[in-house]
């Protein structure tokens, strides 16, 4: 080894080898750190297991009270009272029902804007808009809720005079607006992932921009796509705040949007804010409502993830 | 004989350019049309809300006089909130993120809990009060005190601090990792002296747009419930509390009975937006400022 | 594990532990190395004996094995996943490829710089420290005697000893592979291995690390890995042909450059292919 030729008497060598004692310790904690750091990322597991398991478990309570046949296609549903009812679908028509109108504003317009902004729109364009996205899509709910409620609802009075103070219209229109910058995010991605390869094979044959779009960003992206509109479905199904502000409680089954209607989400707010006692039919029809919004929403997840997993094999 | 009939090529074209160009306008309507309602919704909450933001509204509790009534309680309740959210959720969050990116070795285990953290991420946040209020409030005893709609929230937010993590840790570049390795660091020794160190701006980046979810986030604090009108600001994790999005929930539904809990709601999304954009922007300024620093 | 290398102690290119001429020691012998990434066969029967306090030079194509074989010796390898070897590497008469061979003990001796210039996005000071401090020195008399010997030591210290606190990444690509065998030099090496380190940078700062080497040589055994023949022509004591994962011809480097045996070696070194 070699003899370093240096006025100060400093022998790392020597030090290092002396601190080897400590570094047995080192040893123990390189040892037992991934098996705390395993302990750590185990939560987010018992997490799904917990909200698994409380659903599970009070679901199974409710259906010793409601037979599962008549909750699933019971139309009347009235919690209180001697004669209580527990079907679910006023609650599913007025989840369907406002998911249809969000995704109908949602899926159009976010889809354009995607397309312009990964297609027609200059960087400087683009710069500006994509923040503008990120805001809309970093307001709380609530406060769309807030903009339904005393906004957008009176506004459509003005052309609509049929509709009810709280109807399930406007919160459903206002939940599609809070969606747009999910879809064209998730969708421009997409569609900026399709080489520019094929994009310039397209522009040098003479193609407009239009027709390249369509005939071959918006097929080469279809899956990115369209697990963008899936993953919309599922956040306005999931969606709480701006539904129980704007669209009331009424529980009556009816396709007329322009009327009150309670979604699954709305519901479960009700009862519990309503402090509903343990141990009632009422209290464990909470969790029957909220194991079916939970499996809804899941099924949903599982189809985006699959069908953007197929997407990621393409190039 | 020719294929391509160049005539009909050329009389074609205009209505294709025609088309082209229409598309494209009708494109840009529909890119700006968020632009539009972001300004009609902002200008609204601000209209709404003239007259009533003062140091009195500020710094005063709750009432039922439109008058006298302030956020202050809502203020302190999300300051507590977030002194429960803020540390369980960067200790969870960053720890699955390390383990996941540096420990888990490819296969089984990572699949389970990579694949578990983005279908958690999917779950509303309604279903998450509701597992907070069975095991929080009730199983465990806690009552709707801070600390219940605190862990509640964290784990809300989990998959959003784990994701971002995750994206900050891999951004670190292996070179740096085969640098420690080479003095002889050991793995955790690098982990803590040279990833971290290197991944902490996209961390808090992450960790700051996560707890300004969670601070505009009512669903699973309004399932746990929270009373409507609490007059005690809250000192400590174990009190019970209110936070802005709950007040600005009641003061919304309420305001058909009294008109002018809607301009204290609107009042109070001024304040939140406020403080959700100054958030926003830290985390944007942390980004481009450690942004490319390799 | 002492029992082990002595069972497996049969030796056939290199059973003379000093080199005849220098009488220097051995400081790694590999035996019968054989490496895989997955299903490839990266080095194939590698026998190769290096002396201490010589400069050693790897040459060879791209994909030649070079690199790979450079990172087996202080296990760097084993970062990719999906590596297995056979064969031993004795460091200073120790298997280093026995699992009970500590890396972190095996990488505080040798050193390693690396192709691209990586500092740490840390100050000039603690890059240098970074290695004592991780070795559990900790006193601050210590740690500054010790970053100004390592920064004297690679020449670089008139250049940085007024920004020592600055970010290492604020100094030119030279400068930081300076500063990165500065890194290096702070835990007293026994051996250090190059890979490439002059491969990212212009050819003053070329000149300057090559000058470095140079004088680094009477004080460590540096093994350095090079697509450069005239650098290993200019610096390398001995240097070693490697082809497809083979070593074709290892020899002192006047006499490999002079008069290779090798048809291949002398088709590479004239510049015929690679």
């Amino acid at each position: 080894m070699g003899l370093k030729n240096n006025k100060e008497k400093i022998n790392v060598r020597d030090m290092i080898e002396k601190n080897k004692n400590s570094f047995n310790l080192n040893s123990v904690t390189e040892k037992v750190i991934p098996y705390i750091l395993l302990g750590i990322a185990a939560v987010s597991i018992i997490t799904t297991i917990g909200i698994v398991f409380t659903l599970l478990s009070e679901t199974i309570s409710f259906f010793q009270a409601v037979p599962f046949w008549d909750f699933y296609t019971g139309t009347e549903l009235k919690p209180l009272g001697d004669d209580a009812k527990f079907g679910i679908l006023p609650l599913l028509t007025g989840t369907i029902l406002s998911t249809l109108i969000a995704v109908a504003v949602a899926i159009p317009i976010g889809l354009m804007t995607a397309i312009f902004l990964s297609e027609y729109a200059s960087e400087q364009l683009r710069k500006f808009l994509k923040p503008i996205l990120e805001i809309l899509a970093g307001i709380p709910t609530i406060v769309y809720g807030f903009f339904a409620f005393t906004f957008v609802t009176p506004l459509l009075r003005s052309f609509i005079p049929a509709l009810d103070p709280t109807n399930i219209l406007s919160p459903g229109l206002v939940m599609g607006i809070m969606i747009i910058p999910m879809v064209a995010s998730l969708s421009e991605d997409a569609m900026s992932s399709v080489p520019n390869s094929m994009r310039e094979g397209a522009l040098a044959l003479g193609a407009t921009k239009l027709e390249v779009t369509f005939k071959v960003i918006l097929p080469a992206a279809i899956s990115g796509i369209i697990a963008s509109f899936v993953l919309a479905i599922s956040r306005a199904i999931g969606e709480t705040m701006i539904v129980t502000i704007a669209s009331g409680s009424n529980k009556a089954f009816s396709f007329n949007i322009t009327e009150s209607m309670q979604t699954m989400t709305a519901y479960i707010v009700e009862v519990t804010g309503g402090e509903a006692a343990a141990g009632t039919t009422l209290y464990y029809s909470l969790y029957a409502v909220a194991m079916t919004l939970f499996v809804f929403t899941l099924v949903m997840n599982l189809i985006a993830q699959y069908i953007s997993r197929k997407f990621r094999e393409e190039y | 004989m020719k294929y391509i009939d160049v005539e009909q090529v050329n009389k074609n074209m205009s209505p294709r350019i025609f088309k082209n160009n229409l598309a494209k306008s009708i494109f840009f309507v529909a890119a700006i049309f968020g632009l539009l309602v972001l300004i009609t919704l902002i200008y609204r909450v601000f209209s709404d809300s003239i007259g009533w933001i003062d140091i009195n509204f500020l710094m005063s509790k709750l009432s039922t006089d439109a008058e006298r009534a302030g956020i202050f309680g809502a203020i302190m309740g999300t300051v507590w909130l977030m002194v429960v959210v803020a540390p369980v959720t960067i200790f969870l969050g960053v720890g699955t993120a390390i383990y996941l990116e540096e420990y888990a070795k490819k296969g089984r285990v990572r699949n389970i809990i990579q694949t578990n953290i983005s279908n958690l991420a999917g779950v509303p946040s309604v279903v998450f009060g509701i597992l907070g209020l069975t095991v929080f409030v009730r199983a465990m005893g806690l009552g709707n005190i801070i600390l219940a709609g605190g862990l509640t929230m964290a784990l809300l937010i989990l998959p959003i601090v784990v994701v971002a993590s995750q994206e900050a840790i891999r951004a670190v570049p292996q070179f740096l990792r085969e640098a420690s390795y080479g003095m002889g660091a050991t793995k955790w020794q690098t982990i803590k002296n040279i990833v971290l160190p290197a991944a902490i701006p996209g961390i808090s980046t992450g960790v700051i747009l996560s707890l300004s979810r969670a601070i505009g986030e009512t669903a699973p604090l309004v399932v746990i419930g929270i009373p409507a009108l609490i007059i005690p600001i809250p000192d400590s994790v174990f009190d019970k509390f209110t936070i802005m999005p709950m007040q600005i929930y009641y003061w919304t539904i309420d305001s058909a009975l009294v008109d002018e809990y809607a301009n204290l709601a609107a009042a109070t999304i001024v304040i939140l937006l406020i403080i959700l954009f100054l958030m926003n922007s830290i985390a944007i300024i942390i980004r481009n400022k450690f942004q490319k620093r390799f | 594990m002492d029992k082990e290398s002595s069972s497996l102690n049969q030796y056939s290119s290199a059973n003379a532990f000093k080199n005849a001429d220098t009488g220097n020691n051995i400081v790694y012998d590999t035996q019968d190395l054989n490496l895989w990434y997955g299903q490839t066969h990266a080095l194939k029967n590698i026998i190769l004996p290096i002396y201490e306090q010589e400069v050693t030079a790897i040459i060879g194509p791209s994909g030649c094995g070079k690199s790979t074989y450079l990172k087996t010796l202080n296990r760097m390898v084993e970062l990719v996943p999906g590596v297995r070897t056979s064969g031993t590497i004795k460091y200073r008469n120790k298997d280093i490829l026995d699992k009970s061979f500590k890396v972190e003990e095996l990488r505080t001796k040798v050193g390693m710089v690396f192709q691209k210039p990586n500092p740490f996005p840390k100050s000039i000071y603690d890059n240098i420290a970074y290695g004592p401090r991780i070795h559990g020195i900790r006193n601050k008399k210590v740690l500054d005697q010790i970053v100004e010997k390592s920064l004297r030591g690679a020449y670089i210290w008139d250049e940085v000893k007024d920004r020592l606190k600055e970010n290492a990444y604020s100094l030119s690509g030279g400068q930081q592979q300076r500063i990165c065998i500065a890194r290096c030099l702070a835990i007293e090496p026994d051996v250090i291995l190059m890979d490439e380190p002059t491969s990212a940078l212009d050819p003053k700062s070329t000149l300057k690390v090559e000058e470095l080497i140079e004088k680094l040589k009477k004080d460590y055994s540096i093994i350095i890995v090079t697509h450069n023949m005239q650098q290993a022509a200019r610096i390398s004591d001995k240097t070693a042909f490697f082809l497809n994962g083979e070593v074709i011809e290892y020899a002192d480097t006047n006499f490999l450059f002079s008069t290779p045996k090798d048809k291949r070696t002398e088709d590479y070194i004239t510049g015929r292919f690679g």
